[in-house]
């Protein structure tokens, strides 16, 4: 599995195969967006919420792909640290902005279900304050990404900052739990059968996987942009030294 | 252990020429003013947020301060050479980072009991306010010293560190402000325990080959 990981550290052949792989994987994205939505359309309004309820299909699966993107990049900076793959520093990178964009799409969403649900558009709740930490985390990971210019060098403190981040996650988490909490506690993920009927479980379902392969889609295309933008960078600065 | 201690003393000497506690406690001391202005003239509404005020006021002065903490040391090159001590680099960092607590946070400290009274703090609630702040500061320092380590590189860093370290921070007001006073000091004190052993390694990791 390593040896076989190891043939794509070399960027050449990441581009190579990754130029195959994303205009299939934007494809699949779309397509499976496309029967997502239409499931969507299609779900019996709730009987309380009424039609209300159909900003769950994009609420939750975004807020799944904001802690998982976060995973992802504390994975991938661990492997980049032990197994020194040149290209992990890139894809935790070129995976913190997509991360960030779906942890505001959650939070904006929220507020949104939050204003006519709960009567309030932000309540400082356990979910919701962590999920802003969150939010925060990421801008503070990107934001020092861009503001160091050596790259080896912003490699190695983004990678100290995404390790501790993920420590802090859990912790702000835990402490805000001492807070009365709004948000309603998880509703699939627990060890009994979902507390979600199947009419809205599988649209549910159908729109996680449609943003996970978006999500496929988007790390690809940002990260074949960092590699090339390096790329330049290099010829820049080799074009400095002859002159 | 010697050269712990004297590591940490010369910070200190450094600090206190400087003038930079003062500097920071005069901060303290004029965002405290400010703010009963910004509240209005309601003075139970002030007592009542009056511990949250000071948790912030607090926090932001030492956010301030640790620019100091690296910065100066980085242009003169002093940084370096705490990879050539005969200790490990995790403990001259601590020292350094010791020295700043003494020199500048202990002073941010004992302000804010004053600063509580400019905010009509209740008296009975101060030594709980202050206990936890005590138990939390090392916390903090330490949270804030990484910030600054991972910025150091950086022109102007400051505002950098201020948005790296607020998530780190978060957890840290909530549960000094929280309710239960006896619980809340233990797991303060347990995360100024548990970021003494693990920041310095994260530190050095930062500043090795800058």
């Amino acid at each position: 599995m390593l040896k076989r990981l190891e043939i794509y550290a070399n960027p050449y052949r990441f581009m190579r195969l990754s130029a195959r792989l994303t205009s299939g994987l934007w494809l699949a994205s779309l397509v499976l967006l496309a029967i997502g939505l239409y499931k969507v359309a299609h779900v019996p309004p709730d009987y309380q919420q009424g039609t209300l309820v159909r900003i769950l299909f994009v609420h939750v699966p975004s807020a799944w792909m904001a802690t998982f993107i976060y995973s992802f990049i504390f994975v991938a900076t661990i492997s980049a640290l032990v197994l020194r793959h040149p290209l992990a520093h890139v894809a935790a990178r070129a995976a913190a902005a997509i991360g960030a964009v779906f942890t505001l799409i959650t939070l904006i969403t929220g507020a949104l279900w939050g204003q006519p649900a709960w009567g309030v558009w932000w309540v400082w709740d356990a979910r919701l304050s962590s999920v802003l930490v969150l939010f925060f985390v990421y801008l503070g990971y990107m934001a020092l990404w861009a503001a160091i210019e050596d790259e080896a060098r912003a490699a190695r403190a983004a990678a100290i900052l995404a390790i501790a981040g993920f420590i802090n996650i859990p912790i702000v988490k835990f402490s805000v739990d001492w807070w009365n909490t709004l948000h309603q506690p998880a509703s699939l993920m627990r060890l009994d059968t979902p507390a979600l009927d199947d009419a809205f479980l599988y649209p549910l379902l159908w729109m996680a996987a449609a943003f996970m392969v978006l999500f496929a889609a988007l790390l690809l295309t940002r990260m074949q942009m960092l590699v090339l933008r390096q790329k330049t960078q290099q010829q820049i600065n080799r074009g400095q030294d002859y002159v | 252990m010697r050269i712990f201690f004297s590591l940490a003393y010369q910070h200190i000497i450094v600090a206190s020429r400087s003038g930079y506690a003062l500097l920071a406690v005069a901060f303290l001391f004029m965002v405290s003013t400010l703010l009963p202005f910004g509240v209005g003239a309601d003075l139970l509404l002030l007592r009542k947020i009056a511990p949250g005020l000071l948790w912030v006021v607090l926090l932001i002065a030492l956010l301030l301060s640790l620019e100091h903490l690296f910065h100066s040391d980085r242009d003169d090159g002093s940084l370096d050479q705490i990879f050539l001590l005969p200790i490990a680099p995790e403990l001259a960092i601590a020292a350094k980072i010791l020295g700043h607590f003494i020199a500048i946070v202990v002073p941010l400290l004992l302000a804010i009991p004053i600063a509580g009274l400019l905010l009509n703090v209740q008296f009975s609630t101060l030594p709980i306010l202050g206990l936890s702040m005590v138990a939390g500061a090392p916390a903090l320092t330490l949270l804030g010293a990484l910030g600054a380590a991972l910025s150091v590189s950086v022109r102007r860093g400051a505002l950098l560190t201020v948005l790296i370290v607020m998530p780190f921070y978060v957890p840290i007001v909530i549960i000094g402000t929280v309710a239960a006073p006896g619980i809340s000091l233990i797991i303060l004190a347990s995360m100024s325990v548990a970021t003494c052993l693990l920041v310095p390694f994260a530190i050095i990791a930062a500043l090795r080959d800058i």
